[in-house]
């Protein structure tokens, strides 16, 4: 089973219905102990990093979070999530991670040619790293989708997959167990499904 | 680089799909979730799914629908038509829409856009404009193209995006339904004011019309078109391919 954390942050329904299409058991849960017994945890997220991890502190579900990984656990960060899986945020301040992943979470404005529009939302192309087992059905070309305005930097050794939008951008990362991506996989079509069916088999 | 999108809208009426000619003349063309699947292995980057139901059994089977839909479709769902209130954008959200389009509702009240864009963020709130030239300038027109409200449309948009709009619809009347391509001399004037991404819609009748709309308008983000996708005289998989070879960056499937 894996359990997709509800910590009131985002609409969970086609994540749900993504891990239902590609035959997973997946549940949308804010309870401890179905986190404890799932086999592998999603960390879900969209809005602001402070806001989210407020939020994920309050419900304590974070410290789940950070045993379960520690204990080996497959947990992968999607968006936010990903992003909270870092050791530090400077969206609107400064904000702690879970700091599960070396690395932090800094604005994607002032990093690139001013003319490029920020949120970098839309399709764009993956550039794989090396070829870890949660990129082992897509290819380095394969489009997903992003809805971002603050990047993961400093985090080179985790990075697996980067997308070109006037810088290298983080697109996905994993150190050991844990893996984020920063693009929707319940969004980018077969390609997510593909990503999706991958982790289930980490 | 983010790639151009080509997005068909569903016009939908009591769960079925409609499209009508200058907005007038509906005529029944197919099954949603049917046409939505189709869409989305065809290499459609997003579906715009417009609820023109009146009625609240109407309305009812829309969000069904569209719940059918979000379950067996994973791009990205922008939902429009009837989005007067934060309910409003609440209700088809839970129902898995992406981005929400306020269009006549916003015009009653703009208030909207912002309460919207702080609750859910800027990505999610799309205004859509249907403007009509009046006069040597572009007017806004409510309720489905049918009122001119007197308001000026480069204005409206401009207004739109401070208050949180984080994508702009321009839909063209004096071009929709007219198949001679999309209103580029419009395009142009809103791309020039504002930074955030712009679809246009409105006129497109063949592959060359979004071959000439991005060339010529590379601040244009991406293209929607309704009847030349349901009739099948444009397949996306073509235009994918047809805007490739005049290379322009596109997502292929």
């Amino acid at each position: 089973m894996i359990a997709i954390i509800d910590y009131g942050v985002g609409n969970l329904f086609s994540l749900k219905s993504s891990f239902a299409m590609i035959g997973a058991d997946a549940v949308v849960t804010g309870d401890a102990d179905t986190i404890r017994s799932a086999e592998r945890i999603v960390l879900p997220g969209v809005g602001a990093f402070g806001d989210a991890r407020k939020k994920l502190a309050d419900t304590g579900l974070d410290a789940v979070l950070i045993e379960e990984a520690k204990k080996g656990k497959p947990v992968m960060g999607i968006c936010l999530g990903m992003q909270m899986l870092f050791e530090k945020s400077y969206e609107y301040g400064e904000h702690e991670g879970l700091g599960l992943i070396p690395g932090e979470v800094a604005a994607m404005s002032g990093r690139i040619d001013p003319q490029l529009k920020i949120p970098h939302i839309g399709w764009n192309a993956l550039s794989l790293r090396g070829s870890h087992p949660l990129m082992k059905y897509v290819k380095s070309g394969d489009c997903v989708y992003f809805v971002h305005s603050y990047c993961a930097v400093g985090c080179d050794d985790a990075v697996i997959a980067t997308a070109e939008y006037g810088m290298d951008v983080t697109a996905a990362v994993a150190k050991g167990n844990v893996m984020g991506c920063q693009f929707h996989p319940e969004k980018s079509g077969e390609v997510g499904l593909a990503i999706l069916r991958a982790f289930c088999e980490v | 680089m983010i790639t151009k999108r080509i997005i068909p809208c569903l016009d939908v009426r009591n769960g079925r799909v409609v499209k009508g000619v200058n907005f007038e003349g509906l005529n029944d063309v197919n099954d949603p979730v049917e046409l939505g699947r189709f869409y989305s292995r065809s290499g459609a980057d997003e579906l715009v799914f417009y609820d023109i139901t009146a009625s609240a059994e109407g309305r009812k089977l829309f969000t069904d629908i569209l719940t059918k839909v979000a379950s067996e479709i994973f791009i990205p769902l922008t939902v429009g038509g009837g989005i007067n209130t934060l309910d409003d954008f609440e209700r088809v959200l839970s129902c898995g829409a992406d981005k929400v389009s306020v269009n006549s509702g916003a015009i009653r009240n703009p208030q909207l856009i912002e309460d919207a864009a702080r609750r859910y963020g800027d990505q999610c709130v799309v205004l859509s404009v249907d403007a009509k030239r009046v006069g040597g300038s572009y007017h806004v027109f409510a309720k489905g193209g049918r009122e001119d409200t007197g308001m000026d449309a480069l204005a409206w948009i401009r207004r739109g995006v401070k208050m949180g709009a984080g994508e702009i619809v321009l839909n063209s009347i004096d071009t929709d339904g007219v198949k001679k391509g999309f209103d580029l001399e419009m395009l142009d004037a809103v791309c020039r004011i504002v930074d955030v991404p712009v679809i246009a819609s409105g006129g497109a009748g063949c592959m060359a019309d979004f071959v000439t709309l991005f060339q010529t308008l590379p601040k244009v983000d991406a293209g929607l078109a309704a009847s030349i996708f349901h009739f099948g005289e444009v397949k996306i998989a073509d235009l994918k391919d047809e805007l490739h070879k005049k290379g322009i960056t596109v997502r292929r499937v």
